[in-house]
């Protein structure tokens, strides 16, 4: 398919792949057993300026858009998408301050991750899953600061990261709209790591509680302002969600790649499995559902870099869609390789695993469902 | 610490066809790539300039496509590149692309170090780095697997010989050519690929560098390619029969009349 990348954005995707093939493809299911975070992988992907994509140039970035962002994070997320999500959480987490940051915040913080240094972003927590408002951490203003007291729960890249933007209230009486975003570094007293989660999938890739514990912040890291913490949530997640459309994109590709090696090495009733009609099928199928996601993930992503104003709807398709058909096509990978593909000798057991959590995180689909729905119920019209 | 790197063109492939009339390699359909124990002489050079500063020239000898490899060079590094090019360059021997390489190096000026490969894949000889050093009239040292330390115009290196190393000290300027144990070559970055896109990269004719044509290419080479071919199988195969023990003993005969053991 012609999805008239520039020049650059051919050049970006190679690099990606390159990375992916030379540096993960060969560590893919240690890191997976072991549960090992991929720190020599990040390190490559910063020498190769791929953290800077996604930062403006006057920050030390390259000044890419979403779709850029997309391209590299579905390339890494064809071999191996715990290092893919590990990479697209630094983005998650700086966007908090791209989109709404002073520009001291920018300044300081922005050159770092363009640089390689990892974020991460603080939402979750017990009690706050897809019921997101129901937050418990607070932050009390005082003369030196904010003081941060509460936890964070299945915080993607807690502990390895550096930067957090953290989500907490600032006025408890008045639920969603008493929430504040903060910038918290790695190392701000008070602040420590709790439970690193075992995981199903992604399991190279770091799941942690953030523990604040009269953690002070100063004034000068609240992002935006007082009581914005869910309009920075709203907007910072309808900017992410491509990204993990683009992963699950990206494993969807993984594998069909691996069914259809298999399918054409592996002999039974004396041919090999893809000329049976049923393999055939299940493979085309496969095919499509990978080529229809990535087609929606792409639009979605140009229809931002184009400057649109509301794409919330947008942005939770390409994330449904995508993720959906994820689980879809490595179930799929599984079943055409029969034993050996549930074996752990084969790659496609791993990315089914790894594909459902696509279909959990950044807002589950069912919730995606209800927020596109909102979208169309606002609508008083025919819109083209 | 200014460092120049010596770069060559090949095949990307060990399994080179030859065109039996011609004498000369079939390149068609075959990738041209940077010869693979040259990306660790630049990975060295690019590394050695960031621990003691200076700068990086990328040099490669051959026709105008190779040019490629440069930009390549300058993607993982390099702040420069040249390229020699000319026709009367052509069909030069390890000798007179040595002669040629020595010309570049001089005008280039201030070059403290010269780092080469250990040997290209195509020709396979490891002659030009020596060459190249006595072109100069400078130290030598081949193998080298790690650059301990550069002060006050020495150069201290390990340098890999058959059951172990040695540690070798040699006065700068010095040429060396490198092992593959010496560096892992970094991966190209979006940075470097958007400098190395619009990097001027000169072509320096023979003119340029003040070269002596009848030294230079076919006319400078000492050796003459008269053919080459790849050698004839043959399989002359003798089958021993009998018991085991007898087999043995007409084997340790026909090793004893070839003089084996």
């Amino acid at each position: 398919m012609e999805y008239f990348l520039t020049e650059q954005q051919k050049t970006m995707k190679a690099l990606a792949r390159r990375i992916a093939e030379e540096r993960v493809l060969p560590v893919r299911a240690e890191l997976d057993e072991k549960e090992e975070f991929p720190w020599a992988i990040m390190k490559d992907l910063a020498d190769s300026d791929l953290f800077r994509i996604f930062v403006p140039e006057q920050y030390d970035g390259l000044g890419g858009g979403s779709l850029d962002l997309c391209l590299v994070v579905e390339e890494l997320s064809c071999v191996c998408s715990a290092v893919a999500v590990s990479y697209a959480a630094t983005a998650l987490g700086a966007y908090a301050i791209l989109l709404y940051g002073s520009e001291e915040q920018k300044q300081k913080y922005l050159p770092q991750i363009a640089a390689g240094k990892l974020a991460a972003f603080g939402l979750t927590e017990p009690t706050a899953g897809s019921d997101a408002s129901n937050i418990k951490t607070t932050a009390q203003k005082t003369p030196e600061g904010y003081i941060l007291n509460g936890t964070k729960q299945f915080i993607t890249n807690g502990g390895e990261a550096d930067i957090y933007t953290v989500i907490a209230l600032t006025d408890k009486t008045k639920g969603a709209r008493g929430a504040s975003a903060f910038i918290v570094e790695k190392g701000m007293p008070g602040f420590t790591f709790g439970k690193k989660e075992k995981k199903m999938g992604i399991r190279a890739s770091s799941t942690r509680e953030l523990v604040f514990r009269n953690c002070l912040v100063p004034a000068d890291n609240l992002v935006g302002r007082e009581g914005a913490g869910f309009i920075v949530v709203m907007r910072v997640l309808d900017y992410s969600r491509p990204g993990i459309g683009a992963q699950a994109v990206g494993i969807c590709q993984g594998a069909l790649e691996a069914a259809v090696d298999y399918t054409r090495q592996r002999i039974q009733f004396g041919q090999p499995l893809i000329s049976l009609p049923v393999v055939q099928q299940m493979l085309a199928n496969m095919d499509i559902k990978t080529e229809a996601a990535r087609a929606l993930v792409y639009s979605v992503a140009k229809t931002i870099d184009s400057g649109a104003k509301s794409f919330t709807e947008e942005s939770a398709m390409a994330k449904v869609f995508a993720s959906d058909m994820a689980m879809q096509v490595t179930t799929d990978a599984v079943q055409v390789c029969g034993g050996a593909g549930y074996m752990r000798d084969y790659p496609v057991e791993k990315m089914m695993r790894d594909a459902k959590i696509t279909q959990i995180y950044e807002g589950s689909n069912e919730v995606l469902r209800n927020a596109i729905a909102i979208e169309l119920r606002k609508r008083k019209g025919r819109t083209a | 610490m200014n460092i120049a790197v010596c770069l060559k063109q090949v095949p990307g492939t060990t399994e080179v066809k030859i065109d039996p009339v011609k004498n000369t390699l079939i390149r068609q359909g075959i990738k041209n790539i940077t010869n693979p124990f040259d990306t660790y002489a630049l990975e060295e050079g690019v590394r050695l300039k960031e621990r003691f500063g200076g700068r990086v020239t990328a040099l490669s000898m051959g026709p105008p496509q190779a040019v490629e490899i440069l930009r390549e060079a300058i993607t993982l590094g390099a702040d420069d590149a040249v390229l020699l090019s000319d026709v009367a360059f052509a069909g030069a021997d390890t000798w007179a692309t040595s002669y040629t390489l020595g010309k570049a190096v001089r005008k280039l000026n201030n070059i403290d170090l010269v780092i080469c490969g250990r040997q290209t894949i195509d020709g396979d000889t490891g002659q030009v780095g020596p060459e190249l050093a006595e072109m100069l009239g400078v130290p030598f040292i081949a193998y080298v697997s790690k650059v301990e330390d550069i002060k006050t115009g020495l150069l201290r290196v390990q340098r890999m010989v058959e059951d172990g190393y040695e540690t070798i000290e040699a006065h700068l300027p010095a040429v060396i050519t490198v092992v593959k144990e010496i560096n892992k070559p970094r991966l190209p970055s979006l940075r470097g690929q958007m400098k190395a896109k619009s990097a001027q990269i000169p072509t320096w004719t023979a003119q340029d560098i003040g070269v002596e044509k009848e030294r230079a290419g076919l006319a400078g080479s000492a050796t003459q390619v008269v053919k080459v071919f790849f050698p004839q199988r043959t399989h002359r195969a003798e089958m021993l029969k009998g018991e085991p023990s007898t087999q043995v003993e007409a084997l340790v005969e026909k090793l004893r009349e070839a003089k084996l053991v």
